[in-house]
């Protein structure tokens, strides 16, 4: 899903991060957000509806949705679309609404 | 409490020129943005710019970008860049709460610029909920952005400019449009977009919309069909195509929560977007110091966006009697830069708008 040419843009080559989704070990590149590295990764459904289950994308991709809501180091709530990557964060589909510790 | 002399929310073409005005006029400044970078909407645009000289036409929103944040950072210790800060409370003493790392504080200004842009509408139909239905700002922002492809085969709904110059950049990306679908009877957006994607081989569709996205947990189709006159579709006139991305540009909304939070006094106009906040001529809101410009009190462009923000600034500062050097000459030549912008058939719906918000503020 990474762009390889581009007329106008250049995407120079980034250390990859790694992370885990769900438990499964996968890895984004410096610079991308959270819903980025996931999508790179094929994942497109990064939450469910609160009621009725339903599968979630992310949509607006500024932070002002809240479809891409997901539990990361344990957070829940967080922002994927805004919320850049970081070495070894654990991230989670939410379910619910989470809970504030 | 953390004390600033103005602050400014959102860091867009709006915030920019806002701080950079401040700045010039002697003002410290404080700029917030819930983004990593300031540019707001300009950061993923690849294209050349539509709209005035004066505010950088013909030049890439990117690099616009690039020109405005060096103009406010050859300030040093007088501007503050807070970024990844999520403002979420404006209140009447002009202190406003902020999360950065799940960390919560307040500060306190003499001056508070709002200029927190729009978001993209959705639009109602059966399973647009389902991943892979995506704004077409959102794309934007991945490919352009973060260098990713939203998917394979995309449908696009809507002929606005956003539509098809996203259309075109999905394939600069590489990206296969399969369609772009418009419910009027006419492509809304400027016909140079137009003819370049037509070029490209995509089919525009008018009269036409979506009935709704094919798909279990992804997308993986969409079911279109004609509509008549009157944006009713026509029963037995539906056609599926297989894609798994379907993009909607059906216009923006101001993001007004802060307006309405802080108790300025807000209305409905309909050609601005949405809910905008009433301002004087100094784009004060009806609360004491709390300014607001750019996309935030209607949606129109960036060059517009950029004026707006100067001469928020030029005023904000006047207000906290810090004149900025030509004040009269610099708001005289803004005055008529808007007047320009606003003046041609394009714009039409901006000028039924602010005629509206004047008669009713
Ligand atoms: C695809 C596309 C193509 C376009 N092409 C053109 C063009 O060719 N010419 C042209 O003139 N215009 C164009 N525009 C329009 C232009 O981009 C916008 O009108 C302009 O960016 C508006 O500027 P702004 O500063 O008001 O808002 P924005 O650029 O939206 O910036 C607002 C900023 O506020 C931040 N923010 C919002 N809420 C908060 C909060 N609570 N706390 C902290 N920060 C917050 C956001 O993160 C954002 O960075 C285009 C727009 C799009 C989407």
């Amino acid at each position: 899903m990474r762009i390889k040419a581009h007329p106008i843009l250049s995407f120079e080559a980034q250390k990859a991060v790694p992370f885990t989704y769900d438990g499964q070990t996968l890895y984004g590149l410096k610079g991308d957000t959270i819903a980025s590295a996931l999508h790179a990764n094929g994942i497109k459904k990064l939450s469910e509806s609160i009621h009725r289950k339903r599968p979630r994308g992310f949509y607006c991709a500024i932070g002002n949705c809240a479809s891409c809501n997901m539990v990361v180091d344990g957070q829940p709530n967080v922002r994927t679309c805004i919320t850049p990557l970081k070495e070894h964060m654990d991230i989670r589909s939410q379910q619910g609404k989470g809970q504030v510790k | 409490m953390k004390q600033c002399e103005s602050i400014i929310i959102g860091g867009g073409p709006a915030g920019l020129r806002a701080a950079k005005a401040l700045l010039e006029s002697g003002a410290r400044v404080c700029l917030i943005d819930r983004n990593a970078s300031m540019g707001g909407q300009l950061i993923k645009q690849t294209h050349m710019f539509f709209g005035s000289e004066k505010q950088h036409a013909s030049t890439r929103g990117i690099s616009i970008q690039h020109k405005l944040l060096s103009d406010v950072m050859r300030y040093g210790s007088r501007i503050e860049i807070l970024s990844e800060t999520h403002v979420v409370g404006v209140y009447q003493d002009k202190v406003i709460a902020c999360m950065k790392d799940d960390r919560f504080f307040k500060m306190r200004g003499e001056a508070i610029i709002i200029a927190t842009g729009a978001s993209e509408k959705h639009l109602p139909f059966e399973n647009n909920d389902l991943p892979g239905v995506y704004a077409a700002g959102a794309v934007q922002t991945l490919m352009n952005e973060y260098g990713i492809k939203p998917g394979h085969k995309v449908l696009m709904v809507g002929s606005g400019n956003i539509g098809l110059i996203v259309s075109y950049q999905l394939m600069q990306a590489g990206v296969e449009v399969v369609a772009l679908a418009e419910a009027a009877s006419q492509i809304s957006g400027y016909h140079v977009h137009a003819s370049k994607i037509k070029r490209h081989g995509v089919d525009i569709l008018t009269n036409t919309s979506i009935k709704r996205a094919l798909g279990e947990t992804e997308v993986t189709g969409a079911e279109l069909w004609k509509l008549d006159e009157s944006w009713q579709g026509i029963e037995g006139s539906e056609w599926t195509i297989d894609l798994d991305t379907i993009c909607i540009s059906v216009g923006l909304a101001p993001l007004s929560e802060l307006f309405q939070q802080v108790g300025a006094n807000v209305e409905y106009v309909r050609e601005l977007g949405g809910n905008v906040p009433v301002i004087d001529n100094t784009y004060q809101t009806t609360i004491d110091g709390v300014y607001a410009c750019g996309d935030a009190i209607g949606i129109e462009e960036a060059s517009s966006a950029m004026v707006e923000g100067e001469m928020t600034g030029i005023y904000a500062a006047h207000a906290m009697a810090k004149a900025h050097p030509n004040e009269s000459t610099r708001l005289k030549a803004l005055e008529e830069e808007l007047a320009f912008l606003r003046s041609g058939p394009h714009a039409e719906k901006i000028r039924v708008g602010y005629k509206k918000r004047g008669e009713v503020s």
